[in-house]
C-alpha cells in the first residue's frame, strides 16, 4: 500500500555504542593534538589528508564493505554512529567522506573486479577522494537533461561537455560522472545516459575554481575537452543509468550528516544562554533539541531498517526533508534567542563566528544532493499521488 | 528495546476500524456507548492491567500502539483514560473493577484527610461525566502521595468541553470517602504525567497518520481545472509537507513509548517523552493545517469528518504538558547540564 508510514523501533547494538566511545577518544586526541579545531566554522568539508589517513587506518572508512577490498565488515548502525560523530565534532572529512558514502558503495555495486581491487583498499586508506559530476549549466534538478556528451572510441569512451557546482574537483582522484552516451527517446526522457569512472588527472580535463557566497572554495567547474575515458571504467548499463542509485539513495538521503551539518551551532547555542536561560530562551533550547531528538531517531529507524533489507524509500527521503530544512531554521532561531543576550557576554564572539558561518552556509543545505522540490516531488511518488 | 505483539495489534486495528470509522460518524446522535462495550468485550480497555488484577497483561508498548491505532480512527470513547487510570491504580496496588475511567488530580489538586476523605478541585478531567469511576492521585496529610479510586457519582462534576467537543470536566471532591486507596511513592504523578504525554503523543501521531490518508485520497478524488487536485505539484508537495509531519510523529511518539517501555535511565526517559510531546505536538499543528488546506471549504464543515481528526489534534496538544510546558523544563535541563552534555545526552538514545 502506498502512503503508509512505517518506523521500527531501532536503538543502536551496544557494538556500536562501544565503538562510539573509541570514536569519541580518537577525536578528543587530534583536538587536543591541535588537529582541527571543533569549534571553529563548517570544518566538515575541509580537506585534510594526514586526518583522513588515520581515519583509515582506524578501519573507519568503507566500514560495511567486504574485507577483500579493504572493508571492515561492519554493520551500516556502526558506520551511523561514526558519522554522527565525526559530523558533531565538526572533523575534517572533505578527503574521504564522498567515497565513504556513495562513491565506493557504487563502486561496489558497478565496477569491474580490477577497479574494485585497485580502488577500494586506496579509498579504505584515506588516501582517495572522489567527486560526483552530476550538474551541468544546463542541467541541475533536471539531471536527465544532462548534454556532457561521451563517444565511442578505440578501447573507450570520448567525453566533452561541461560539469559544475562539483564539490572538491580540485582534490579528487577520481569522479563519477553522468554522461550522455545516446540521446533521449521519445518514449522515455530518461533514456541514454551512462554513469563512468573518470580519472580527473587524464588529459583533456580542466578544472577552474567557484568561490561560493562565504568565499569559500568548496565546489569548480569540470570542462571536459575530448577527455578519454576507457571501456573498463563504464559502472552499470549503458544508456540505464536511471535505473541505478536507487537503495543507495536511501542512505544517501537519510544519514546524521543531513541533519548534523551545523550542529555545533545549537550546543554553541546552549553554551552562549548559560546554565539558567530566562524562560524564553529555556522554551527555544528546549523545542529545537526535541526536533532533533526526533529527527535523529527517526533517521536511526531507517538505518535499522535498511540495515534489515527494508526499503524504507519514502521514509529516507522525508528525513532529509526534515532534516536540512531543520538546519536551516537553525540559524535564523539561534539568532533570535540570543537577541537580548550582553554582546561582551562570555562565548558570545566564538558564536556569533559561527552563526555567521552557519547563516551563509544554510541556503545549499536544501539544494545539495536533491532539492527540497525534488524530494517533495519524491515523497509524493510515494504517497501514491505520481 | 521492548516488543509489541502483532496479533493483539491485529485485532485491535480490525475492531478499531470496524467500530469507530470516522466516515460513518455524523456528530451527537450516535451511540458511544456500543463502542465502549466491543472494547470492553475485547479487553482493549484493561489492556494495562496485570493478569492477576484482571487484565490483559499487555506490555506498555502494545498499549501505546493500540493508542496509536485508536488515534487513526478519531476514537471518541475514553480508553486512553481507562488505560492511564487503570496504570496508575495498578502501580498503587489498587484492584481496578470493570468500567470507564479517567485519572484526576494529575496537578495536586485533591487532598486526602485524616479522616481518609478526599476533598478539592480537579480541572480538564478527560470524560470525567462519562466514567464509572476516577483514579485520583494526591497529597495526604504527610506530605506523601496517594491513589484513591472514587465513584464519579459522588463527585460533582461541572461540565466543560475541550476544542473537540470532547469533556474536560471540573471534578469537584468535597470530603469524599474513596472506595479504595493506597499510599503511593511521590514520583508517581510525574511518571502519569510522563506517560499521558506519550499517550496523547501517540494518539496525535495516529490521528496525522488518519488525516495524510484521507488527504490523499480526498486529492485524488476531488476534481478542479479538469484534473484530480493531487495532480497539482502545489498539492503535492503539501501532502509531502504533511507526510513528513505525520512520519516524525510516528517516529517520535514511537521512540518515547519504547523508552518509557524499556524502562532504563530516568534522564534519558525524561528527554524523550518531552521531545514526543513537544515536537508531535508542533507536527499536529502544522499537519492539520495542511489537511484542512487541501480539503477547502468541506473540510470546514461539521457534515465532513476532517475535524473529528483536526480538532482532537489540536486539543490533545494541552494535555499533560504543552509543547511549551514541556520545552522550558526540557531548555532549564539541558542547560544545567551544559553544553558538552547535550550531544552525549542525545546518542546515548
Amino acid at each position: 500500500m502506498t502512503g503508509a508510514i512505517h518506523f521500527d523501533q531501532v536503538r543502536l547494538p551496544a557494538s556500536a555504542q562501544a565503538l562510539r566511545r573509541e570514536v569519541r577518544a580518537f577525536l578528543a586526541d587530534e583536538i587536543a593534538a591541535g588537529t582541527f579545531d571543533p569549534r571553529r566554522g563548517v570544518a566538515s568539508a575541509v580537506f585534510h589528508p594526514e586526518f583522513s589517513r588515520k581515519v583509515g587506518a582506524r578501519g573507519w572508512i568503507g566500514m560495511t564493505w567486504p574485507r577483500r577490498y579493504g572493508g571492515g565488515e561492519r554493520s551500516f548502525l556502526e558506520r551511523y554512529v561514526v558519522t554522527e560523530e565525526f559530523r558533531v565534532a565538526n572533523a575534517p572529512v572533505g578527503l574521504h567522506f564522498t567515497a565513504d558514502r556513495q562513491s565506493g558503495p557504487m563502486l561496489l555495486r558497478h565496477g569491474s573486479e580490477r577497479l574494485k581491487a585497485e580502488i577500494l583498499p586506496r579509498i579504505t586508506r584515506g588516501e582517495c577522494c572522489f567527486c560526483i559530476g552530476m550538474s551541468e549549466p544546463g542541467s541541475g534538478s533536471d539531471l536527465f537533461a544532462a548534454s556532457t556528451r561521451a563517444g565511442r572510441c578505440d578501447g573507450g569512451w570520448r567525453v566533452t561537455g561541461t560539469k559544475v557546482w562539483t564539490t572538491a574537483a580540485h582534490r579528487a582522484d577520481y569522479m563519477i560522472g553522468l554522461f550522455r552516451t545516446s540521446p533521449r527517446t521519445a518514449a522515455d526522457r530518461r533514456h541514454g545516459l551512462t554513469q563512468f569512472l573518470v580519472d580527473m588527472r587524464a588529459p583533456g580535463i580542466t578544472v577552474t575554481p567557484i568561490r561560493d557566497m562565504s568565499g569559500r572554495r568548496e565546489f569548480d567547474e569540470v570542462v571536459f575537452d575530448d577527455a578519454f575515458v576507457p571501456d573498463e571504467h563504464v559502472l552499470g548499463e549503458i544508456d540505464l543509468a536511471w535505473k541505478q542509485a536507487t537503495s543507495e539513495l536511501a542512505y544517501e538521503r537519510s544519514g546524521p550528516e543531513r541533519f548534523l551539518e551545523t550542529s555545533y551551532l545549537l550546543f554553541e547555542l546552549v553554551r552562549v544562554l548559560g546554565d539558567r536561560p530566562d524562560v524564553r530562551a529555556a522554551e527555544g533550547i528546549g523545542r529545537l533539541v526535541a526536533q532533533l531528538h526526533a529527527l535523529r531517531r527517526m533517521s536511526v529507524s531507517v538505518a535499522g531498517m535498511l540495515e534489515a533489507g527494508q526499503e524504507p524509500t519514502l521514509e529516507g527521503s522525508i528525513v532529509k526533508d526534515l532534516g536540512t530544512t531543520w538546519q536551516q531554521t537553525l540559524p535564523p532561531r539561534a539568532r533570535d534567542l540570543t537577541a537580548f543576550l550582553d554582546p561582551a557576554a562570555p562565548g558570545r564572539e566564538v558564536f556569533d563566528a559561527l552563526l555567521d558561518y552557519a547563516t551563509l552556509a544554510a541556503p545549499k543545505l536544501t539544494i545539495q544532493g536533491g532539492t527540497t522540490e525534488i524530494l517533495r516531488g519524491i515523497i509524493a511518488r510515494g504517497l501514491g499521488l505520481r | 528495546m521492548s516488543r509489541t505483539d502483532p496479533l493483539l495489534l491485529d485485532a485491535a486495528r480490525k475492531l478499531l476500524r470496524a467500530v469507530a470509522d470516522p466516515q460513518g460518524r455524523r456528530g451527537d446522535g450516535r451511540d458511544r456507548r456500543a463502542v465502549w462495550q466491543a472494547l470492553e468485550d475485547h479487553g482493549l480497555t484493561r489492556a494495562w492491567l496485570p493478569e492477576a488484577a484482571g487484565g490483559a497483561g499487555a506490555s506498555l508498548a502494545d498499549g501505546f500502539a493500540i493508542l496509536t491505532l485508536a488515534g487513526e480512527v478519531a476514537l471518541d470513547v475514553a480508553l486512553a483514560e481507562t488505560l492511564l487510570a487503570g496504570w496508575l491504580a495498578a502501580a498503587a496496588g489498587l484492584s481496578v473493577p470493570d468500567g470507564a475511567m479517567a485519572p484526576a488530580g494529575t496537578a495536586d489538586e485533591i487532598e486526602l484527610d485524616d479522616d481518609g476523605l478526599l476533598w478539592g478541585r480537579a480541572i480538564a478531567v478527560p470524560f470525567a461525566r462519562e466514567v464509572d469511576r476516577l483514579a485520583v492521585f494526591g497529597k495526604g496529610p504527610d506530605g506523601d502521595g496517594f491513589v484513591a479510586l472514587v465513584d464519579r457519582t459522588a463527585c460533582s462534576v461541572e461540565p466543560r468541553d475541550n476544542l473537540a467537543g470532547e469533556p474536560r470536566d471540573t471534578v469537584i471532591v468535597d470530603r469524599v470517602r474513596p472506595s479504595a486507596v493506597a499510599t503511593a511513592g511521590d514520583d508517581l504523578g510525574g511518571r502519569l504525567r510522563a506517560i499521558g504525554a506519550v499517550a496523547r503523543a501517540c494518539q496525535m501521531a495516529g490521528a496525522l497518520q488518519g488525516l495524510l490518508t484521507r488527504s490523499v485520497a480526498y486529492a485524488g478524488e476531488r476534481v478542479a481545472f479538469d484534473r484530480p487536485i493531487g495532480k497539482f505539484q502545489a498539492i503535492q508537495h503539501a501532502l509531502a509537507r504533511l507526510a513528513g509531519e505525520a512520519a516524525i510523529a510516528l517516529a517520535a511518539s514511537g521512540s518515547a513509548a519504547d523508552a518509557l517501555a524499556s524502562g532504563g535511565d530516568a534522564d534519558g526517559a525524561f528527554l524523550e517523552v518531552a521531545s514526543a510531546k513537544i515536537r508531535v505536538g508542533e507536527a499536529a499543528a502544522a499537519g492539520a493545517a495542511i489537511a484542512h488546506q487541501v480539503h477547502g471549504a468541506i473540510g470546514f464543515s461539521m457534515e465532513h469528518p476532517l475535524h473529528l481528526f483536526t480538532r482532537r489534534l489540536w486539543a490533545w496538544r494541552d494535555d499533560f504538558g504543552t509543547e511549551s510546558a514541556w520545552a522550558v523544563e526540557l531548555g532549564a535541563h539541558v542547560a544545567r547540564r551544559g553544553a558538552d552534555a547535550l550531544w552525549p545526552m542525545l546518542a546515548a538514545r
